[in-house]
């Protein structure tokens, strides 16, 4: 039995022999092209979360607030993988799924100000939006519930027949729910087309990995189930589009669900409010240095793909000019009229 | 001595059965363990076992015959060396363990004798919507009466008997073959035919792709089928029963209800959420909570609790047809219970609409699911008592028709509501408290709920049966608002 096939069926044995672990050395280098566009994309993340930051501390967005700000490379490598129609649903940390599904920055940011642009015109806030023209199943609020629902979105597309794949996303926190474990069985006994992203940014609120987990490799989490699983360096673009070809590829053939661990880290807080004692400022200083994910294609841009800097500085002028326009647009855009709080609860039935 | 062998109850709301077959015959020796008779109930088809040693002396009740009440003699176990010939039918000692126990009745549940005796017996009219009294194969009954209770199905309709089980599953039958985004999952939903038979047959007609067995695992399978109703697909999501839901009530309720609001109306979730509700028999706190209040509590779902077997159909049909997700609440003790049902090739019944079950004048008994039965008895006695009490079933508890009761308040100037759940916060509470702002004026008397006790739900036969409401109580508080 080839290696690849081996893997498939789940063995660790047979996982460490044909995944290689996540170091640089392995990861297939991107064409210049590739790198400008994760560039791009990875930068509109880190701006938009940045101003998204700023608006809260201007008391223009309320409630809860989680930023992405050190998580782009996940799931932008993981959208340069997959294909038109895969959907893609996630947790409350949704503002990164969002921009990288394809959805206006105007509209993620109106959302999070309350306004009626907003996806969800105003409704929704910052942990519920969705698109279903962009195929974003959401943002949602309930740590987990987003997993059984991917689950869903899965078992549709194989009652379909479309050849489409739910890439469905959690972080470590939510890895420790039950209803992952019942969606893992039924996604693996039913074969079904899911990509489960378990970003790993090491602390669920405040609470280290290592203090809530028992089991810390997050890829041995469907060993039970025999659905395969790779730890993937997070912080590499060019690593999480890898593993994410080939966990897409397994779960599109109909081989089932895939685990894909992404060894990432949040810069901010949990929310807004956290004040993150749970974390020395060193180690946080660490990873901004040595890993930051947009740092090291820029790196790639300017040093082998030999990318004029100014090039890239009009990259991230363009950048930050939809940012601020999403974010004149999420100021003045009026709130919702006061009749929208009686739309939308339920549909008329069509008959 | 002889020994009696009895109809055994074969589960815990079972009253009768049908004696489908022997596998011994008269003469024949029986060791204990040994397979008498195959007993069919509208749930399964289960052998009977022998408990005794003996000789199988005398068949009492043939192979074949129908609706053979618990506990009635079937057969004769006579001890060796006993002349089988000689033994007297009837007269002889039930199969109990030893003699300590002779003459004691079979441990088995009696409805009648016990916990479900003030759950009145289906009453032997005919003619209108009122249960028929034996469940015997679908027959043509009539046509549509002038009952009130009908007035939604075109006149000259012909009517046939069914059981709501029946009923519940012709109408997911019917919809999945109307369309084929609509599928079936749940536990035993498939192979073992329902847990409790609502499901019957629809795996040998659709296939394991639109009839799904899941593990035992609530809260995975309902966000299963909500993320497939945010695509599109329709999902009938049957937990075995409601209490088990509680393990998913998350996922019926800030994923299914609230994302449609959440999305600005992008992601709507049309499914139905279905399966038994409230106390059945001897089953216990966790195993009889009525939640028809809890989910009426929730804005974005659709509340459903039938009680005739037409309207479980109409309903049912509707709710799968509904772009919203419904929670739609059985009821074991009903399943079992027939009535007459058009015969119409799409019957379908508006959710949010109630129905005046029955007229009258001087007070208003409002009522839905198993309610039905005790107000429907009281009605009855109190119309013998010279009261006429106008009987009105909700069917959907949400969106609630309070127009319906309004009316009719406003003509009795009385009203008395009927729920097996808690008092607090229920739906009694809500219609007692819509009355008091939209019928003031007309009423004549407080508002009173007869509801279940305020007391989780007891095991023991006796207990069960105070915990319930019962036909005394809905006739005392009739009486009482109209000061009698």
């Amino acid at each position: 039995m080839d290696a690849a096939k081996e893997a498939r069926r789940g063995s660790d044995k047979a996982r460490e022999k044909a995944v290689p672990p996540p170091s640089a050395s392995n990861v297939p280098a991107f064409s210049r092209d590739e790198d400008l566009h994760a560039y791009r994309e990875m930068l509109l993340i880190r701006r938009f979360e940045e101003k998204a930051g700023q608006l809260y501390g201007m008391g223009l967005i309320g409630g809860f607030c989680h930023l992405y700000i050190g998580q782009e490379a996940v799931v932008v490598g993981v959208q340069m993988a997959s294909k038109d129609g895969d959907q893609v649903i996630t947790g409350y940390r949704d503002h990164g799924h969002m921009l990288a599904c394809g959805m206006e920055p105007k509209g993620v940011m109106a959302e999070l100000t309350g306004r009626r642009g907003g996806y969800s015109r105003g409704k929704g806030g910052s942990m519920h939006m969705f698109s279903r023209e962009k195929n974003f199943y959401g943002g949602h609020g309930i740590v987990g519930a987003q997993v059984s629902l991917g689950t869903g979105i899965g078992f549709a597309n194989k009652y379909r027949g479309d050849g489409a794949v739910s890439l469905t996303y959690m972080g470590d926190g939510a890895a420790n729910q039950g209803q992952v474990y019942e969606s893992f069985n039924m996604a693996q006994l039913w074969k079904l087309p899911v990509v489960y992203v378990i970003e790993n940014n090491r602390y669920a609120m405040g609470t280290s990995v290592s203090r809530a987990s028992a089991q810390t490799d997050f890829s041995k989490r469907g060993v039970s189930f025999g659905i395969p699983g790779e730890q993937v360096d997070g912080m590499d673009v060019r690593a999480v589009r890898e593993a994410a070809r080939r966990a897409i590829a397994h779960a599109r053939d109909g081989e089932g669900p895939y685990i894909l661990e992404m060894q990432t880290y949040r810069y901010r807080g949990h929310s807004m409010s956290d004040p993150a004692k749970y974390r020395t400022k060193d180690e946080v200083a660490r990873m901004r240095e040595e890993s930051d994910p947009i740092e090291q294609v820029r790196k790639r841009l300017l040093g082998p793909h030999k990318v004029p800097e100014d090039e890239i500085k009009a990259v991230d002028a363009k950048v930050r000019e939809i940012v601020n326009e999403s974010a004149d647009f999420a100021t003045s855009d009026p709130e919702p009229d006061p009749s929208e709080l009686w739309t939308d609860i339920l549909l008329e039935p069509s008959r | 001595m002889a020994t009696d062998i009895l109809m055994p109850a074969l589960s815990p709301t079972m009253e009768q059965g049908k004696l489908a077959k022997w596998l011994k015959k008269e003469g024949d020796p029986v060791k204990a363990g040994d397979i008498l008779a195959e007993i069919e109930t509208d749930k399964a088809t289960m052998e009977v076992e022998a408990v005794d040693e003996g000789v199988l002396a005398k068949i009492l009740v043939a192979d074949g015959t129908d609706n053979v009440a618990v506990n009635t003699p079937i057969a004769v176990l006579a001890e060796e060396g006993e002349d089988p010939k000689g033994v007297q039918a009837g007269g002889a000692k039930p199969n109990g363990k030893g003699d300590g126990e002779a003459g004691q009745k079979a441990p088995a549940p009696d409805m009648q004798a016990e916990g479900q005796a003030e759950r009145p017996a289906p009453a032997a009219k005919t003619g209108d919507d009122q249960p028929v009294a034996t469940p015997a194969a679908p027959a043509v009954v009539a046509s549509r009466g002038q009952d009130p209770a009908m007035a939604e199905i075109p006149e000259g309709t012909e009517m046939v008997t069914q059981t709501v089980r029946e009923a519940l599953r012709d109408a997911m039958a019917e919809e999945m073959r109307r369309d084929g985004s609509v599928f079936v999952m749940g536990e035993e939903v498939a192979e073992y035919q329902g847990a409790y038979k609502i499901t019957q047959g629809l795996l040998q007609e659709f296939g394991a792709k639109r009839v799904v067995d899941t593990p035992i695992t609530e809260h995975g399978f309902a966000g299963v089928g909500v993320g497939a109703a945010f695509t599109g697909l329709k999902p009938i999501v049957e937990f075995m029963t409601f209490n088990f839901a509680m393990q998913a009530i998350d996922q019926i309720i800030n994923s299914a209800a609230k994302t449609l609001y959440m999305s600005g109306g992008q992601l709507g979730c049309p499914i139905v959420f279905r399966g038994p509700n409230g106390a059945a028999a001897r089953v216990a706190a966790q195993h009889s909570h009525d939640y028809a209040a809890w989910y009426s509590n929730v804005p974005g779902l659709k509340v459903v609790m039938p009680y005739t077997a037409s309207d479980a159909k109409g309903l049912l049909k509707s709710a799968i047809r509904d772009p919203n997700p419904v929670v739609f609440l059985e009821n074991e003790i009903l399943y079992g219970q027939s009535f007459p049902v058009p015969k119409l090739d799409d019957f379908t019944v508006p959710i949010g609409k109630a129905k005046v079950h029955r007229e009258g004048r001087d007070v208003t008994i409002v009522s839905f699911g198993i309610g039905m039965t005790y107000a429907l008895k009281a009605a009855q006695e109190l119309a013998e008592a010279g009261i006429s009490a106008e009987v009105i079933d909700l069917r959907t508890i949400r969106p609630m028709d309070s127009q319906t009761v309004v009316e009719s308040v406003k003509k009795t100037g009385r009203c008395v509501t009927v729920e097996e759940g808690f008092p607090q916060s229920g739906v009694g509470a809500e219609i007692a408290a819509r009355l008091m702002v939209d019928a003031f004026d007309y009423l004549d008397a407080p508002v009173l709920r007869i509801t279940g006790k305020d007391v989780p739900m007891p095991y023991a036969a006796n207990l069960e049966k105070l915990a319930l409401p019962n036909v005394a109580e809905v006739i005392e508080a009739a009486k009482a608002v109209c000061y009698r």
